[in-house]
């Protein structure tokens, strides 16, 4: 399979089957760094160590066993910078390893999947899961991690751990993510005593698109913060605990939005879908902010014929890499805006 | 307020970071934030935490305990105490060794904890296991060879061997 697959869609058919509480958890993300003894750390390789790299995660392909999805692998030096534009778009690559030339990305063809070879860490393998679902996603990343190790020795210490190229990553190497669609919790401005409450226990949130409670479309990211001294069972429980009461704040939230608002909240909805439906030219920020709306509008009954996982896809498709990929060529600020405009006009019609 | 970075744009741009109660902020215009790769997607943490980190570090550095890692450097990468505490990172696994002593007030700040009490890799699992064995056998043999129990001393040495041979 090319890497053209992987960006012709822009929903992930594994993300495409819902979840549980996909009505607020948009997917559920593992991440494991691992690290390979013997061969120097990111900021000390060679490109040789960088080959070994590779060489490494190769030979181990040879030994995949059944419950291990295929896995495909791509050199960035292969991929063209809008293409790896469009893998970070999607979420299947970090900006970091964009720029790393000698770096590659390993995914399944359901994209549930992504390895990133030579980034901070030499192997940094993802899961991702639709909907709530912290262990499903870590009981594959141990599996991957379990193969991966049948070949491969980790860079493991008895007191410390995994370990990796940055102190905040040592110990289990992991960190959980659960993304969140909050546009209840924003309208009604309770997201900005919400964030720093949850930053107490231990955990960070940062807006997916923009940062703080500015968030573009009401898209949060859920991470643990700590990795050494709590076990990956103890950081899932504690983090799905946490985001658990999320869910219900926010669902509240929408519910009494619902009740005080009344047409005002319906009047906006609909404005919303109007705006994605007939304007000429939008702004990323704008699109966002009105596709988060007419989400909200599907989930509160308002609108109906519209499904969660259309909207969900166009949320990727009208990113700049995305729309300069679709249209086979660089378009400047005020172009996309147009095509953006015409993508979104011609989905919603 | 001004932008840290530039000190002539407002800042625009304001972030945050919380670990054990300790807290951190950056304030940054809108121009300097974007160069900083701040304004795409996903970035955001391995500035903000790289950035921070490294503050964060060299403060710890400066206390009189961590002064006995100045000049260490790591044997294996030639990685220096001044790398680690500007870049915030390692430059190789026995780095970890290395900097063990200046290691455990920067783990206990960032985690709160020093120990790992997670995931084991399950062939480290049973080398550490062999490793603890000859551990104990090699003692076991000191003891016999002081008490001038030959025979007995011959058994454990065969023992080891071939645990060795097996590690
Ligand atoms: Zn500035
Ligand atoms: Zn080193």
């Amino acid at each position: 399979m090319g890497i053209e697959t992987f960006l012709t869609r822009p929903l992930a058919p594994a993300l495409e089957r819902g979840g549980r509480d996909d009505d607020v958890v948009m997917s559920t993300r593992i991440r494991l760094a691992r690290n390979i003894d013997g061969v120097p750390f990111e900021l000390k390789m060679s490109d040789s160590d960088q080959k070994a790299v590779l060489k490494a995660f190769e030979h181990a392909q040879t030994r995949r066993p059944n419950d291990v999805p295929e896995l495909i692998l791509f050199r960035m030096r292969d991929l063209s910078p809008l293409v790896r534009a469009v893998l970070v778009e999607k979420h299947l690559i970090s900006p970091d390893l964009m720029e790393k030339e000698g770096g590659a990305v390993v995914l399944s063809d359901d994209e549930m999947v992504s390895v990133m070879l030579n980034e901070e860490d030499h192997v940094r393998l993802q899961v991702f899961r639709p909907g709530l679902d912290l262990s499903g996603a870590y009981a594959l990343s141990s599996r991957i991690d379990d193969w991966l190790e049948e070949t491969i020795d980790w860079a493991f210490d008895e007191t410390l751990g995994y370990k990796t190229s940055c102190p905040t990553n040592t110990g289990t190497g992991m960190r959980a993510s659960v993304m969140m669609h909050l546009p209840g919790l924003v309208m009604a401005k309770r997201i900005q005593a919400l964030i720093p409450a949850i930053q107490k226990v231990g955990l960070t949130v940062r807006g997916v698109y923009g940062e703080g409670s500015e968030a573009e479309g009401g898209v949060f990211q859920i991470s643990n913060q700590v990795t050494l001294g709590l076990s990956e069972g103890e950081i899932l429980e504690n983090l799905e605990g946490i985001v658990r009461q999320v869910i219900e704040h926010e669902r509240m939230s929408r519910e009494m939005l619902k009740q005080s608002l009344g047409v005002a909240l319906e009047d906006r909805i609909f404005r919303s879908l109007g705006t994605l439906r007939y304007a000429r030219s939008l702004s990323s920020k704008e699109a966002l902010t009105r596709l988060s709306d007419v989400l909200l509008g599907v989930y509160l009954g308002y609108i109906e014929g519209l499904s969660a996982k259309k909207l969900s896809a166009l949320w990727v498709s009208i990113r700049p890499g995305f729309l300069q990929y679709t249209a086979g060529k660089s378009l400047d600020a005020g172009a996309r805006d147009m095509a953006r405009a015409r993508l979104l006009r011609e989905a919603l019609r | 307020m001004l932008c840290e970075n530039c000190g002539k744009r407002p800042a625009t741009f304001h972030f945050t970071k919380i670990v054990n109660g300790q807290k951190t902020e950056m304030h940054l215009c809108e121009e300097c934030a974007r160069e900083k790769g701040e304004l795409l997607p996903m970035s955001k943490d391995a500035f903000s935490i790289h950035h921070l980190l490294s503050g964060m570090m060299h403060d710890l550095s400066q206390r009189p305990a961590a002064s006995s890692g100045e000049r260490l450097s790591c044997p294996s990468c030639g990685w220096t105490y001044e790398d680690l505490i500007q870049t915030s990172r390692f430059g190789c696994s026995e780095c970890y060794d290395t900097f063990r002593a200046q290691l455990r007030p920067i783990f206990r700040r960032l985690h709160g904890s020093e120990a790992h009490t997670g995931k084991v890799p399950r062939r480290g699992e049973e080398r550490l296991s062999k490793r603890r064995k000859i551990e104990a056998l090699k003692k076991e043999l000191e003891q016999k060879i002081a008490e001038e129990a030959f025979e007995e001393a011959a058994k454990l040495r065969d023992k080891l061997r071939a645990l060795e041979k097996e590690a």
